[in-house]
């Protein structure tokens, strides 16, 4: 820690990954330590503000599997619950448990519940039961579990200001696509990775989710947005793994956000969260516009 | 350059869901416009535009404003219950739509709030994305407030020396000011001035200038959670 006043700023991840090798530690550090100085508060009380995140994380995380819960728009109902409660035939059951975490945080989104936006709370279901399941895992401490998430904060930082973090300026996936990238090197980080192979997890997984649009259902943040988080939690695990065994992206990282930014503003508008376009105006999405007449002020 | 300058604009804000613009920052909005009103209003027209309006029940649009009136927070569990806490808090509101025109921010809403004593206010919102808001216009007057900041208005005459009297009192504690904007609609009789400081202004502060000769109104906000 001899080195801890060496003024810490990144545009981009190469940034990020230089200052975590030249200073000898992981990019949870850099990103506790940028956040130090920008805000001149002390270490203590930023990691206490992230872990009082994790802790309403993890409520928004028990909340859907404690009960059914439905979404505002009644198009999303117990779905974490279901899974919670189910014995996985394929799936390692901490996977499964995983999966239905996701859908659970989405499902209390949906449902006007409290959930912590990670980076949006369209896909805030994703970093938290990652999270849940590596830790499950790996026995992480709290401490760990903190640290990842100011892992997943520096590269969530990157990513939003060199690309968006708006669905409705660049498509699903800038919410999930990053929301897994964010995950995805959060958990390498948990497990052991080094830096190097941290920000490779994160482009593993915003590669596989470049052009995902963004079509709700109604207008409502419920299809297919609670699903999709649950499947891209597994996805995020997966291209950790993916890292930790050495396995790299051809295309950099900074590379893979400028081509999540381009494709954004290629991306036409019906698939920008205006719900002009996909799974909104198929036969059953337009069922669910007509048959729910939006009603301003009922409660 | 760069828009996100925290951790914490990625993991939060913590709220309510589904939607950090359409449900966190209609709160922010509401609890903005209420700071600048001085309370909570006897009365609310919710007047909403845009993507507000067209995926706003959807979002919880109506229901965040309301809350945000009623001075919750963005992670409030009672947001969902506002109508009722407000029935239970003797707060009326109406809810309905307006075109602001093409160039207005899809995500925006007019609020007309008035007071028990027979106050009243207009006000302008916009969401501008992850929560963050802004205020665009009050009574016609185009302002542009982030909340980000400690912030002082007034409303007075339109005549020589008051601005300057104004932030003297301001640099006297030591408040640096930030941003300011003095709009009027006609010259000569009433101006609106808003005052953007990097610093808390303390409440003696806030009375001298109320004490100002010619300053009709006086309002601090605090900067907005």
């Amino acid at each position: 820690m001899s080195t801890e006043t060496t003024e810490i700023q990144f545009q981009s991840i190469a940034e990020l990954l230089a200052l975590a090798e030249q200073e000898g530690c992981g990019i949870g550090e850099i990103t506790l330590r940028f956040e130090i100085q920008q805000s001149g508060f002390p270490r203590d009380f930023i990691w206490n503000a992230m872990l009082a995140r994790w802790s309403i994380m993890q409520e928004a995380m028990e909340a859907g599997l404690r009960q059914p819960i439905t979404g505002l728009g009644n198009l999303v109902s117990g779905n974490g619950y279901r899974m919670g409660a189910y014995e996985p035939k394929l799936l390692d059951p901490i996977l499964a448990q995983t999966a239905a975490r996701a859908m659970s945080v989405n499902e209390c989104s949906a449902a006007m519940g409290r959930i912590v936006a990670a980076p949006t709370a369209g896909s805030s279901g994703i970093l938290p039961s990652s999270l849940w399941g590596a830790s499950q895992k790996l026995n992480s401490t709290p401490d760990e579990i903190v640290n990842a998430m100011f892992v997943s904060a520096g590269l969530g930082m990157v990513m939003a200001n060199n690309s968006t973090i708006s669905g409705a300026k660049g498509g699903c996936m800038a919410e999930v696509g990053v929301s897994t990238g964010m995950a995805a090197g959060a958990i390498c980080e948990l497990a052991g990775g080094t830096p190097a192979q941290v920000v490779q997890a994160m482009a593993l997984a915003v590669k596989n989710s470049l052009g995902l649009v963004c079509d709700p259902v109604g207008g409502y943040v419920e299809v297919p947005c609670v699903k999709r988080n649950s499947l891209y939690s597994i996805m995020a695990i997966t291209a950790a793994e993916m890292a930790l065994a050495g396995i790299s992206s051809y295309i950099p990282p900074d590379e893979v956000i400028a081509a999540m930014k381009e494709i954004g503003e290629a991306m036409p508008s019906q698939y920008k969260e205006t719900s002009c376009g996909g799974l909104a105006i198929t036969p059953t999405g337009r069922k669910v516009m007509e048959s729910k007449p939006q009603t301003l002020g009922t409660p | 350059m760069s828009k996100y300058k925290s951790v914490f604009d990625i993991i939060g804000p913590i709220m309510v869901g589904p939607s950090s613009s359409h449900t966190a920052g209609a709160v922010r909005i509401g609890r903005f416009a209420r700071t600048i009103l001085g309370g909570t209003p006897r009365h609310a027209t919710i007047l909403l535009h845009g993507s507000f309006l067209e995926t706003g029940p959807g979002h919880g649009t109506d229901k965040g404003i309301v809350a945000g009136l009623l001075g919750m927070e963005t992670f409030d569990p009672n947001v969902k219950e506002s109508f009722a806490v407000a029935a239970k808090e003797g707060m009326t509101f109406t809810i309905g739509d307006v075109n602001l025109g093409p160039k207005v921010h899809p995500c925006s809403a007019k609020l007309i709030l008035e007071t028990a004593d027979g106050r009243k206010i207009e006000i302008i919102g916009t969401s501008i994305g992850g929560g963050n808001v802004a205020i665009t216009e009050v009574d016609g007057y185009q302002v542009r407030l982030s909340g980000e900041y400690p912030t002082v208005i007034t409303v007075h005459d339109d005549k020589p020396g008051i601005i300057g009297k104004v932030t003297g009192i301001l640099a006297e504690r030591g408040v640096n000011v930030a941003f300011m904007n003095v709009a009027r609609k006609q010259r000569g009789r009433e101006a609106f001035m808003t005052i953007e400081g990097d610093h808390d202004m303390p409440p003696e502060a806030i009375e001298a200038i109320a004490a100002v000769d010619g300053i009709r109104l006086t309002r601090y906000l605090p900067k907005l959670t």
